[in-house]
């Protein structure tokens, strides 16, 4: 292999594998750092910073970072991250001194359509630097998904409002209670750049079949529910399942059923086999998994019985095929046909989510009616002043992906709006790479992990909550607890940064590390190399740290999979070879860097 | 400085046939210099007993005073260990074998502990066969009292403070061998694709076995000038490796006949000398301290395993012993009753 380009910040990005896994590359080692050192403060201005709502994101984010920490590989569960970032935002002081201000106006102006995380990152980060902002949402406050998705029970409006503030209170224009029917009448009041953030387009449903509203506990929304099994929301599925469509989401939705427990699941579809509009290969996946896939069948009820979904019964049709090959849909006149089920999902296509939308502003759509974007790093349209983000942009996601959607579209209208093209040179991402060094042997952080479990969050009384729509079900960690959580995190970011120069191979390095991760050998190809350390790296998601050749020949290999960031390397190495240095990232932001590196 | 090592492992360390990692070889952490050759000396003898699949409760750690006797502390947490007095390890040794055959004896010293204030113990060790692995962590100086010179110190290597050494370095190795030892080798720290497999070995022989490990100490003997230092002995190595293959398991390695040699011990285990410097014979004592006057003319640090008599008798065996350890014999045995005594006395008349 060649020697690792630790030069590169990407490399040492991917080993802090919680900020990593964070669409907005929160920087979770530091903030959790500055918990246990009671700066809380300071914890929630480096999140701030980054996620712009650290207590809403404090209770309700989908924590991709969790899954990702690097403790869930050491032991069973990773650091409670999510739960320590509503800590850093229940003990801070208050921060409203701390927070910019509008900037001297530099006479541009932006519209922000929606109010929702992705139009709010926007408007926190362009405010600083000038521009006038006017935010339209349809419902009297902003918030978006977060208020309206959210029960109260999960996350107080306080909080909500609080930090909706934040960002309304930089003079943000704001026009609540209108529903923009048209991005033409936008444009004619000449804005420099629009931000499209009003949330993702919906699944289409069958509104008016009989049945609909009596069964509706056991009928789902196909892309809705692909969703909320990527979040883990939804873990199971009736016996019996029936998906409704003949599309991709379809073939994704009866074959994530036969996943969570479906065993007869049918997919049931109105137009012939040969029309469907899913790719060959996705049904032939589906019938090669035990799925029948029933066509020519119009749906006609939902069989209901004792208020509960039994079945539904189907119309059987031909296609009939007019002189310029329209096609229409004739009953033949059979027997209504009954098929018994649990569940169904409708996938029947989506409601078109932009039909305020003209086709004469130049925007304009996929098949699948999601907007065309250069690519998920502007979030340009094809009309270059129209930028969109958040759910809109790519469909359904969460708070954390809208607010980074949010970071990087703003980048991309500072930059337009300054007359550059933001496909090109945008800014790079802020690192630092700082040494930890304290002294011979220590460290300004503590280098040896504590063994503590993760500790769940307390709740408040079973009775009590469920008696008030609007209690926070959750307490949240108190002071103590807290600490303890977060001595768990280790430091991931602390990188261990190798100079093969100054090393004399005297293997201190590894006969002392306390999970092998460190091998000296001769090089090989990756795969091979792989093979040879003192245990074997198996997880290929994660990075080997290779040196360049060493006097006697070998290579030093470090396996970053189950690294402690204990330091106990640095510590032995008698040249310095090693050193722990603090590896600081933030993503690049239209906003000049509000607090960078608290803790330094 | 970290007083602790962390609790957590590799989760997917392997185990050996006891089903035990090598972390449960583990002993606390070291309190010597970062970076000396000793600590990789007690890695490799972890390393060798998690790979030999030895239980660390029948294995018996015996040192002097120094720093390499501090060593048995960092390695092996769940053994036995005896820390004795300065070079009078071998009389411990001698006596713990004596009372218990069974278990396995790790002994390690110094060049001050054994060339030195130890010599007088350490020789007659050799002479009587005490069924022991002894390592000698040989950094040719005095590291806990700053650095001076060892009898062990080459003629003519600087010392940290710009002395020449004027006197004859006392060679361990050769010595053992004149002195009839029946296992003598010769490593270094810093190779332990060699040392691991030796010190298996050693533990496998039924005898004295002798490893001089030349082992840098980083702080006081290891800059230009100096004869053992890594870079010096790195740039004079002459290293004859080997492989050992305990009796219970298949020879998994081939080798290419004419460059490899086998040795069988006496409980089946085989080293594989994969590479003989000129011929050399390790069953021939004469030829065996020729080899490594003439590699030591050369300036060339010789090492791997020199001289083997895989059938030597031990001191249990030569003073014919009880074949059981003491305290495993029941009263009936140690007091054997008037009967035995009377008719002792009879034979005797």
């Amino acid at each position: 292999m060649k020697p690792t380009n630790t030069a590169d910040p990407e490399y040492f990005h991917r080993v802090v594998d919680c900020q990593y896994a964070c669409p907005a590359h929160t920087p979770v080692p530091e903030y959790i750092r500055l918990i246990a050192q009671e700066r809380y403060t300071d914890a929630y201005m480096v999140n701030w910073e980054s996620n712009v709502f650290p207590g809403v994101l404090g209770r309700t984010c989908d924590r991709p970072c969790e899954p990702a920490c690097r403790r869930g590989r050491v032991e069973e569960e990773p650091v409670a991250i999510c739960r320590l970032k509503r800590v850093a935002a229940d003990f801070k002081d208050d921060v409203k001194h701390l927070i910019p201000t509008a900037g001297p106006r530099n006479g541009k102006k932006i519209a922000l359509i929606g109010g929702g995380p992705a139009s709010l990152t926007v408007a926190r980060d362009l405010a600083p630097l000038g521009y006038e902002l006017h935010l339209y949402d349809e419902h009297a406050k902003a918030g978006g998904f977060m208020r309206s998705q959210i029960p109260a029970f999960r996350l107080p409006d306080e909080v909500l409002d609080e930090e909706v503030d934040y960002v309304l209170n930089m003079g943000i224009h704001t026009t609540f209670n209108t529903y923009v029917d048209s991005l033409q009448s936008i444009l004619d009041k000449s804005y420099d750049a629009v931000f499209i953030g009003c949330g993702a387009p919906r699944g289409r449903d069958l509104p008016n079949l009989p049945g609909r509203k009596e069964a509706d506990a056991n009928i789902h929304l196909g892309i809705d529910w692909l969703s909320s099994v990527a979040f883990e929301h939804t873990k199971k599925i009736g016996k019996r399942v029936i998906v409704l469509g003949g599309g991709n989401t379809a073939m994704d939705c009866c074959r994530t059923s036969r996943r969570l427990g479906g065993e007869d699941v049918k997919v049931i579809v109105r137009s012939p086999f040969e029309d469907m509009k899913a790719s060959p290969w996705e049904k032939e996946d589906t019938i090669h998994e035990g799925i029948p896939i029933l066509d020519n069948h119009v749906p006609k009820e939902f069989v209901v019985k004792k208020g509960k979904l039994v079945g539904m019964t189907f119309e059987k049709v031909e296609a009939v095929y007019d002189d310029e090959g329209k096609r229409r849909l004739v009953p033949t006149g059979e027997d209504l046909v009954h098929v018994d089920c649990d569940d169904v999902l409708i996938a029947i296509g989506q409601e078109n989510a932009f039909p305020w939308i003209e086709k004469s502003t130049g925007v304009r759509f996929t098949s699948w009616g999601t907007p065309i974007i250069n690519d998920d790093e502007t979030f340009q349209s094809t009309r270059k002043d129209v930028f969109f983000g958040g759910d809109s942009a790519f469909g359904p996601a969460n708070i954390i992906t809208a607010v980074a959607h949010g970071h990087k579209a703003a980048v991309s209208i500072d930059m337009y709006c300054n007359g550059l093209n933001p496909e090109v040179n945008r800014p790079d991402p802020h690192h630092t790479l700082v040494s930890q060094k304290m002294g011979i042997h220590e460290w300004s952080y503590d280098s040896i992990p504590v063994t503590d479990k993760r500790e769940a969050v307390p709740l408040v009384d079973l009775k009590e909550a469920l008696a008030s729509k609007t209690l926070e079900v959750e307490l949240g960690f108190d002071v103590e607890t807290a600490f303890v959580q977060a001595e768990r995190c280790l430091n991931c970011d602390a990188q261990t940064v190798f100079t093969e120069s100054n090393c004399i191979e005297c293997d201190a390095c590894t006969d002392i590390c306390p999970t092998a991760c460190i091998s000296f050998v001769e090089n090989g190809d990756e795969p091979d190399l792989r093979t040879r350390l003192m245990v074997p790296a198996e997880n290929l998601e994660q990075d080997l740290y290779v040196s360049d050749t060493l006097p006697t020949g070998k290579v030093m290999v470090k396996d970053e999979d189950v690294c402690l960031h204990c330091g106990l390397c640095a510590e032995r190495c008698p040249t310095a070879a090693w050193d722990m240095q603090k590896f600081f990232y933030t993503m690049a932001k239209a906003t000049p860097d509000l607090l960078v590196e608290a803790a330094e | 400085m970290s007083y602790v090592k962390p609790k957590f492992r590799h989760p997917r360390l392997p185990s050996n046939r006891l089903g035990f990692t090598v972390a449960d070889y583990d002993g606390a952490i070291s309190t010597l210099c970062a970076g000396c050759g000793h600590d990789s000396i007690s890695a490799a003898i972890r390393t060798a007993c998690f790979e030999s699949s030895l239980p660390p409760h029948r294995i018996a750690k015996v040192s002097g005073i120094g720093c390499s006797s501090k060593m048995p502390t960092y390695f092996l947490g769940k053994s036995h260990g005896f820390n004795s007095v300065h070079g009078r390890m071998p009389s411990v040794a001698t006596g713990a074998s004596l009372a218990n055959r069974d278990l396995t004896y790790v002994g390690v010293s110094g060049d001050g502990d054994t060339a030195s204030i130890g010599m007088g113990q350490f020789v007659h060790l050799v002479r009587r066969n005490v069924n022991m692995t002894y390592i000698v962590a040989n950094n040719g100086c005095y590291g806990l009292t700053k650095g001076q010179d060892s009898a062990t110190a080459d003629l003519g290597s600087v010392s940290k403070y710009g002395d020449v050494n004027g006197f004859e370095g006392i060679d361990l190795a050769s010595l053992a061998i004149l002195q009839g030892a029946s296992f003598v080798a010769r490593s270094f720290s810093g190779d332990k694709e060699q040392l691991v497999p030796l010190i298996r070995a050693a533990m496998a022989h039924n005898g004295f076995a002798f490893i001089d490990v030349v082992s840098p100490c980083v702080t006081f003997n290891n800059h230009n000038g100096s004869t053992k230092s890594y870079e010096e002995t790195r740039a004079h190595l002459d290293a004859m490796p080997l492989d050992f293959v305990p009796m219970r398991e298949e020879i998994k390695a081939q080798y290419d006949e004419g460059t490899s040699k086998s040795v069988t011990l006496h409980d089946g285990s085989v080293i594989h000398l994969k590479k003989a410097v000129s011929g050399h014979e390790t069953d021939d004592r004469q030829a065996a301290l020729n080899t490594i006057q003439d590699a030591n003319k050369q300036n060339r640090v010789l090492t791997g395993l020199l001289f083997l008599d895989p059938n030597s008798q031990n001191l249990n065996t030569n003073l014919e012993l009880a074949t059981r350890p003491l305290n495993e014999l029941g009263k009936d045995e140690l007091c054997p009753g008037s009967k035995v005594l009377k008719s002792i006395n009879e034979g005797l008349r």
